[in-house]
């Protein structure tokens, strides 16, 4: 029977991709595990092999298609003594439903850093970056790179350690072109071996180098923890101020896409738990770039939190040639009179959905991104909600001491007399992260929930 | 099919032996092929690695056990489920993350387990499986019983810490527990040249005082007679014992992974040359223990029992909503 050849899924957060080249034409032979095609997914260009042997009787997808849907028929191929006609009757068959099970968050338009606007009481905030800055479109990986890039040329004690972040280009392809720029010597793939050379980088911070550790994501970071909190976080204080630890770790932190319990946790407030540690969580590319460097330079170990699901999603980064961002500094992502909704990194997401949504219906909410949680900018969070007098927090992490619990017990305690409702906290479950689709949905934070605590805080 | 090291015509085992691992491994690598597949449909998402290329390993060592003992590995586990006795449905069903799947839809690819079969996961965190198997053997030296649980971990994995952590209880406590490290040259990107002071993983036991051994990992029967081995050393109360299998994969790291890391032809070297099934398929054949009709007979049964397991796993409904509250806390 004639069988339609669909674009593959390769990659757990892949939803189309480019078709950039057959291997074979229409009339060749195929065995299976042959390589059709190469296909560019949003990481990387992968090899795509045949499952069936058979004739190719029709390629549907030219080479150099751009944006191609998972599962859109791309070629068609032929059985056992199967003609040309098979080919055009297959071809113009309906694609099975398309079942992508998961849903990433959809892309959403760029957002440029925007000063916060003349609204009824402003707060008072300083822009990032001088008037006239012009902006390029970069995507989080990026600006990222270019971070420790520029930091890396800037001091030669910068060095970049962890899983395949030289040969491989790292495993989400952040460290890309860092190797042949600065050598293995200052881009340098470790062994499998989280507790070991996170010891080793601490040890190598405390001798006055500064290393960046990537953790290929910081589920992994777990296996390393006692290095991170016991040895860098404290080692300042047990030593009454001598020995500091200049060194940054890094990596993707939270959900990606349906990779279960064991890969997807939110550690933000579990970091921002620990006195000694800084702690970084951006939203923008603008910011991880501005506050990468930041990073680098600082005196104490710094945790920075990145994620995945933003990888690939492009913002407007200003074109300055040292831009660096200060820790502690919130950003109103979205200024309004209304409602306060204060998150951070992708928990942003779904805090300028659901001020979108709100918008039409007349409620003007100010977002405040929090972009650092320790130290925590909570200046800015009282005076939006001495304006607004009701606060949402957002964010993907579990609820129990929650980023959101410390942010409303500093309200309380700050601004009681202002509140006019109890402050809302929109988390993530209180459950381990389950792999089926539909659990998954339900295990994160949604719009809708932001929308409808929005909605009972100013009593709608 | 090219060989180099085929079969000599008398194969030391009988037909039935070798017809049983032929089925075995073959249903592992046609199992694994249909999940590629259903991968690309986007009918299994997140984090799949595959097993193919490795099957004799867990086909050798899974007969060698008895009733009783426990198995461990890691995230790279549908083969070893499917050769200790697990129902393919119900792996594939979980791989879909379906209620029908063994943690109904909940873990899915790298997170199973069966407390019927023995099989404790399925396990995410590179390593953390090694421990967890020396505790299941601690369970059996505390029960008294004559049990063996079999920890399987990686190249990568073995230069975990806590890998050494253990093997030094295990040593001292003589705990009946195999180390089966599945060397299939690679960890993720990392080449096993690149991560391991010392290229023999099968030493790393030595200053514990562990024997280990190396074995072909591609002749199931070579790793038959390793397993027996191990076993019998465990199971008289000798401590824990080493095995480095010496395999490899076919396919990238995970689905996601476009393998640059290495060469098409070295890929296609060891499909041709060392590939496991092709291995015994022509030792029954060289043997003339089995015509190409029995064997054409018994991959169409395979096939059977894979594309039976992939309906099952389309045709399982979604797991209820309110299962996202249930087995937080026993
Ligand atoms: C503690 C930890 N670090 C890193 C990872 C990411 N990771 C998953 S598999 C893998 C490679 C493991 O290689 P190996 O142990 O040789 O097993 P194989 O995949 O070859 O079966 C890595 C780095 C992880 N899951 N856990
Ligand atoms: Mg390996």
């Amino acid at each position: 029977m004639a069988t339609q050849i669909l674009m593959p899924a390769l990659s757990p957060t892949m939803e189309e991709g480019t078709l950039s080249k057959w291997l074979v034409k229409e009339g060749d032979t195929v065995t299976s595990g042959q390589i059709l095609a190469e296909i560019e997914t949003d990481k990387a260009t992968m090899e795509f092999e045949a499952v069936d042997e058979g004739t190719v009787g029709k390629i549907l997808v030219p080479e150099g298609s751009e944006g191609i849907k998972v599962n859109t028929p791309i070629a068609v191929l032929l059985g056992e003594g199967e003609d040309a006609s098979a080919a055009e009757s297959a071809a113009a068959a309906p694609a099975p439903a398309a079942e992508k099970a998961e849903e990433a968050p959809k892309p959403e338009a760029p957002i440029a850093a925007q000063p916060a606007a003349a609204v009824a009481e402003p707060v008072a905030q300083e822009p990032d970056v001088p008037e006239g800055t012009t902006f390029k479109t970069q995507t989080m990986r990026e600006a990222l790179r270019d971070a420790m890039a520029e930091e890396m040329r800037r001091d030669g004690d910068v060095f970049l350690m962890g899983e395949e972040v030289g040969e491989y280009q790292g495993a989400y392809k952040i460290s890309q072109g860092l190797l042949d720029e600065f050598g293995p010597k200052r881009v340098i793939d470790t062994p499998i071996t989280e507790h070991g050379f996170t010891g080793i980088a601490v040890g190598a911070a405390f001798a006055g180098l500064r290393p960046i550790v990537e953790f290929m994501t910081f589920n992994f970071a777990l296996q390393a923890i006692d290095h991170i909190i016991n040895s860098a976080a404290k080692t300042l204080y047990m030593s009454g101020g001598q020995m500091g630890c200049p060194i940054v770790f890094r990596g993707p932190n939270g959900a990606a896409a349906r990779v279960a319990a064991q890969h997807s946790h939110d550690f933000a407030a579990l970091y921002a738990n620990i006195p000694g540690l800084r702690v970084v969580m951006p939203y923008t590319a603008a910011d991880a770039k501005g506050l990468l460097k930041s990073a680098i330079r600082d005196a104490n170990p710094v945790i920075f939190l990145e994620n995945e699901i933003l990888y690939g999603r492009s913002f407007e980064v200003p074109e300055l040639d040292d831009f660096t961002i200060p820790f502690g500094k919130a950003k109103i992502a979205r200024p309004g009179k209304d409602v306060t909704i204060v998150s951070f990194g992708i928990g942003m997401n779904y805090a300028l959905q659901a001020a979108e949504e709100l918008a039409k219906e007349g409620v003007e909410a100010e977002v405040i991104d929090l972009r650092t949680l320790r130290p925590m900018d909570t200046a800015t969070v009282i005076a939006s909600v001495r304006k607004t007098n009701r606060c949402v927090t957002v964010e993907e992490g579990f609820p129990q001491g929650s980023i959101g619990n410390y942010v409303s017990a500093t309200i309380m305690q700050e601004a009681f007399d202002y509140l006019d409702a109890p402050v809302i906290n929109c988390a993530g479950k209180d459950v381990p992260m389950p792999y089926a689709a539909n659990l998954e949905k339900l295990a994160l934070v949604t719009t809708a929930e932001v929308i409808a605590a929005v909605k009972s805080v100013t009593y709608r | 099919m090219a060989t180099t090291r085929r079969a000599s015509a008398k194969p030391n085992a009988s037909k039935e032996e070798l017809l049983a691992y032929y089925r075995d491994m073959l249903l592992i690598r046609r199992f694994e092929e249909k999940a590629g597949q259903l991968y690309g449909m986007g009918l299994i998402g997140g984090f799949c690695h595959l097993y193919i290329g490795q099957e004799a390993v867990v086909v050798g060592l899974e007969a060698a056990t008895k009733e009783g003992d426990q198995r461990v590995t890691s995230y790279r586990d549908h083969g070893h489920m499917l050769a200790c006795g697990m129902d393919p449905k119900g792996v594939m069903a979980e791989l879909t993350g379906r209620e029908g799947g063994y943690s109904r839809g909940k873990g899915g690819s790298m997170h199973m387990f069966s407390s019927e079969k023995k099989f404790y996961g399925g396990h995410g965190i590179v390593g953390a499986q090694v421990p967890i198997g020396a505790g299941l053997a601690f369970a059996n030296w505390y029960r008294g019983n004559d049990n063996v649980s079999f920890a399987y971990f990686g190249d990568g994995a073995a230069n975990q810490g806590q890998v050494y952590e253990t093997f030094n209880i295990a040593s001292l406590w003589k705990l009946p527990c195999v180390f089966v490290i599945e060397n299939n040259q690679y960890a993720m990107g990392t080449s096993m040249k690149r991560a391991s002071s010392t290229p023999a993983l099968f030493t790393r036991g030595e200053a514990f005082g562990i024997p280990g051994e190396a074995v072909d990992g591609m002749d199931v029967l070579a790793v038959k007679a390793a397993a027996e081995k191990a076993i019998g050393h465990c199971r008289a109360g000798e401590g824990p014992y080493i095995l480095e299998m010496n395999t490899y994969r076919y396919r990238g790291h995970s689905m996601s992974d476009p393998a640059k890391y290495r060469t098409r032809e070295e890929v296609q070297k060891m499909r041709e040359e060392r590939d496991p099934i092709d291995h015994v398929r022509d030792m029954l054949v060289a043997g003339e223990l089995a015509t190409e009709d029995e064997l054409k007979a018994v991959d169409r049964d395979i096939k059977a029992v894979v594309n039976e397991a992939a309906q099952f796993a389309q045709d399982s409904p979604e797991p209820a909503e309110a299962e996202l509250w249930t087995d937080v806390y026993a």
